[in-house]
């Protein structure tokens, strides 16, 4: 049996309500609701690899075989970033890595090839994980549509606690939402033109295929995870589908938006989240074509509801204190340099050579002594013992503030850059940045963890490493 | 202890520029300044000259001294250890002299920092800030210099109970010291009275630090002739004897979990030695003032404690109660320090032996000290812990 293992996802900490945006432009709110924002420093990958790492929670890593990366705003044009996830995520050097890129049904897309891989007997544990961090123009209607965030899925052959039944796929060739790989911001035609001619036909008859070749009818289904740019349209496909309202009503439209490639995956999270044993969840994703998909839960189900996902994090959040934030966030309007000296150009052979422990974060622990410490040390910090170690991944442990300072003098986006040195379970210190944080409630003696960031762009280099927040 | 400098070596001649924003005069014109300024307190000629050191952050071989002060074909050294620069330029010339192999050796520091554009300090070195070592991936924390003590200062006031206007006091009050001595001292970058309320409720640098909490950067250079001890009244009757030069540099100890970041072991390691070489028992008592590296206003606090002035956790009582003040009990940063008189980074070191030298031959004008017998540097490089920490002690008199 093939199916889903695990899940995890991942919603940025910072929302930003509508009428916000609204007020900014003077323009009507596209819904009560409120939109994710990515922090300064998250990014598709980033935001991916946190939902991996909920996804994994409890899992032994090494039984990972394969790692795919799906997004439509990956940071580079060419250069494998799954590569990167799959290192920070501790995976090892025989993963199958990949990244499906360029269309909204890249995730589903991946979830599809990786279910053929394991029917081919080729792979046994694929992590999928799917992030967007699309950039609309300000002031129009897809600056408030839009949101941020990222999910991510196992797919095994073992403990499955969703079943895949089965899939299809349909490609329809149209130009709706496009972004040309030289521009910056996603367009669309008139929407209308897209719903009417390839929407609104598409997704009911790869519902109606797939359930017939199943021999289901729509009342058979717990829920159908229907993708929508907006909730009005997800309302109508719903009604369409001839579904009931409990069937298709959950959606993280109107408090997080339209996460693009991440959106279909993120909704099979919370629709697997207060599923139960037997119910059976079709999952629709159009873009170019749709891919549906048929799932049936099993009782291991159960096992995963300690899993961080849609509602844990629907409910952690913080909202942006202004508009203005949100455009520096999104980097849309430039920031005044401080008057600080340059930073030390980035060197690919130093990132190489540390890629354990900037990436995985890896520390050593001294044999002789037992003494962790991190960055790893050739020579104890304590005992001073030559070579007596063993490499300890540190990015799951648990951490307190030991102290902190708040720099108002260095360059960030986010001022004030909040420095903790840290305390890991297990012994040793590192200074970290904190990020995600109010900077009224960093203290000393506080709880943290470790999350995965994008620290800078230099020399065309995104500069991954982790940092601390709060917990969440 | 293997040997020890004590009365080996004196000095008899030193220079410093006036510090601060010295738009208008170049690095060399500075080194002009104050070696010249040296030679002639020395009397003595360019071309008595054995060996020199320079101490800089930047800079490309001994040629940085040897090129403005056409010192040709002597052996000149260009060393930098953060910034301790200053002091480990004077204990290399100090132990070439006592080796025997030259009769006198310049030591000069020099830094020209209002050049770069900005406030603050640019870091050479391929650790960043964060200080991991072999950091070009620039993965540390994007600290700047206060931050990297403003986390001891909260860690200070978390471990000894203070409320954050009690150690910002307390803080304040350091910096207070040191301007009034400013006032008092014509070469001083900063020589402007501040008032308490003024350092308290000043813009916020790094929390808790605010702007009077944190040293000027400035430009300047400072230069010392130093000779054997036994030859020194043949240059002037009022030399100053080297009783210590230690210099003590920690390892990752900033790593361990064991390290309370309320004190700075290397501050107290190179104290202890220095003591033991210079033969002093009781700190408080025996030194008669101090000159140390208060980069920012909670690493002189922490100087007091780790150098035995005051005991662990309560220097806040001395400081409040005027113990370091210009007529307390342990004059501390006569000059200012680095706070008013300025901070060019390879001259600071020298520049804390210059006030001890003006102070004991009585040069000292406003804020002269009475009968001075011994003095104490400490030049810090580095954050804590993981720095290089040089105290030197020095005496009016042999023995």
């Amino acid at each position: 049996m093939v199916g889903i293992t695990s899940y995890g996802a991942y919603i940025p900490l910072y929302r930003l309500p509508l009428m916000e945006i609204a007020k900014a432009w003077n323009v009507p709110p596209r819904g009560k609701g409120e939109r994710s924002v990515a922090n300064y420093d998250e990014d598709s990958l980033s935001m991916s690899v946190g939902a991996s790492v909920h996804a994994l929670s409890g899992m032994d890593r090494s039984l990972i075989d394969g790692f795919y990366f799906a997004t439509t705003t990956s940071p580079y044009a060419e250069k494998m970033v799954s590569t990167i996830g799959a290192a920070a995520l501790d995976f090892g050097p025989e993963t199958r890595t990949l990244d499906f890129t360029n269309s909204l049904r890249s995730g589903t897309g991946a979830m599809i090839a990786a279910i053929d891989a394991l029917k081919a007997g080729s792979l046994n544990n694929v992590l999928i994980a799917a992030g967007d961090t699309r950039a609309a123009q300000t002031q129009g209607d897809m600056e408030q549509t839009f949101g941020d965030g990222a999910a991510a899925v196992v797919i095994g052959n073992t403990d499955v606690a969703a079943e895949i039944v089965d899939t299809i796929s349909m490609s329809d060739e149209i130009m709706d939402v496009w972004r040309p790989s030289s521009e910056t911001y996603v367009r669309a035609w008139e929407e209308r033109f897209g719903f009417t001619v390839s929407y609104s036909k598409l997704v009911p008859k790869a519902a109606s295929m797939l359930l017939e070749k199943n021999c289901l009818a729509p009342q058979d289904l717990a829920k159908v995870v229907i993708t929508a740019p907006t909730i009005r349209r997800h309302k109508g496909m719903g009604k369409a589908l001839g579904l009931t309202p409990e069937q298709y009503e959950d959606s993280i439209l109107p408090n997080v938006g339209n996460t693009g490639t991440a959106l279909p995956l993120m909704m099979l999270v919370q629709a697997l989240e207060t599923s139960k044993a037997g119910d059976n969840i079709m999952l629709l994703s159009y873009s170019n074509g749709c891919d549906a998909m048929l799932l049936k839960v099993t009782e291991n189900i159960e096992k995963l509801k300690n899993r961080i996902g849609i509602k844990h994090q629907l409910e952690s959040k913080r909202e942006l204190p202004s508009y203005q934030k949100f455009l520096t966030f999104k980097g849309l309007v430039p920031v005044a340099p401080v008057a600080r000296p340059d930073r030390t150009p980035i060197a690919a052979v130093t990132l190489w050579r540390h890629r354990k422990d900037y990436l995985a974060l890896y520390g050593s622990k001294c044999t002789e002594c037992g003494a962790q410490q991190y960055p790893p040390q050739r020579v104890c910090v304590k005992c001073h013992a030559k070579d007596k170690r063993e490499m300890v991944g540190l990015s799951q442990k648990k951490l307190s503030v030991f102290t902190y300072t708040q720099d108002n003098l260095a360059t960030t986006v986010d001022p004030p850059v909040i420095v903790g040195v840290v305390e890991f379970e297990g012994g040793g210190r590192a200074a970290f940045d904190i990020t995600d944080r109010d900077p009224q409630e960093v203290k000393v003696g506080m709880e943290v963890e470790f999350t995965f960031r994008r620290l800078f762009f230099n020399r065309g280099i995104h500069n991954y490493y982790w940092k601390i927040r709060p917990l969440r | 202890m293997p040997g020890s400098i004590k009365d080996r070596v004196a000095i008899v001649g030193m220079g410093c520029t006036k510090f601060g924003e010295r738009w208008d005069v170049s690095a060399e014109d500075m080194i002009v300044e104050a070696v010249y300024e040296a030679y002639e307190d020395a009397g003595i000629d360019p071309k008595d000259i054995d060996a020199a050191w320079v101490g800089t952050l930047w800079g490309l071989t001994g040629m940085t001294i040897s090129k403005p002060l056409k010192l040709n074909y002597i052996p000149i050294t260009r060393l930098e250890n953060g910034c301790a620069t200053g002091s480990d330029a004077i204990r290399n010339a100090s132990y070439a002299v006592a080796s025997g192999v030259c009769d006198i050796a310049l030591a000069v520091g020099y830094e020209k920092l209002k050049d770069q554009g900005y406030s603050g300090l640019d870091l050479p070195f391929t650790a960043s800030a964060g200080g991991m070592a072999d950091d070009a991936a620039g993965v540390a924390p994007t600290t700047t210099a206060p931050a990297m003590f403003a986390v001891m200062a909260t860690k200070y006031f978390e471990r000894y109970g203070l409320s954050p206007e009690e150690g910002k006091r307390m803080l304040a009050r350091v910096s207070y010291k040191s301007h009034q001595n400013g006032l008092l001292s014509p070469k001083a970058h900063f020589q402007s009275k501040v008032t308490m309320d003024q350092i308290m409720n000043a813009p916020i640098i790094s929390w808790p630090l605010g702007l009077f909490d944190c040293c000027g950067v400035s430009d300047g250079a400072a230069a010392a002739i130093i000779v054997r001890a036994d030859k020194a009244k043949e240059f002037r009757k009022d030399p100053m004897y080297i009783k210590a030069l230690q210099i003590s540099t920690g390892g990752e100890n900033r790593l361990r979990d064991d390290y309370d970041h309320t004190h700075v072991e290397e501050i107290y390691q190179s104290g202890l030695a220095a003591y033991k070489e210079a033969g002093i028992t009781n700190p408080r008592k025996e030194i008669s003032m101090a000159e140390v590296h208060d980069c920012f206003s909670i690493t002189e606090a922490v100087f007091m404690e780790d150098l035995q002035f005051s005991p662990r956790g309560k220097v806040r009582e001395d400081i409040e109660n005027g113990f370091f003040d210009l007529d307390g009990g342990l004059p501390v940063q006569p000059d200012g320090g680095l706070k008013c008189f300025g901070h060019p980074i390879g001259a600071s070191g020298i520049r804390m032996l210059y006030e001890m030298y003006t102070q004991f031959q009585g040069r000292a004008g406003k804020r002269q000290i009475n009968d001075p017998v011994i003095g104490l540097t400490g030049n810090m490089g580095g954050e804590p812990p993981g720095c290089c920490v040089s105290t030197i002690i020095v005496g009016a008199k042999l023995g």
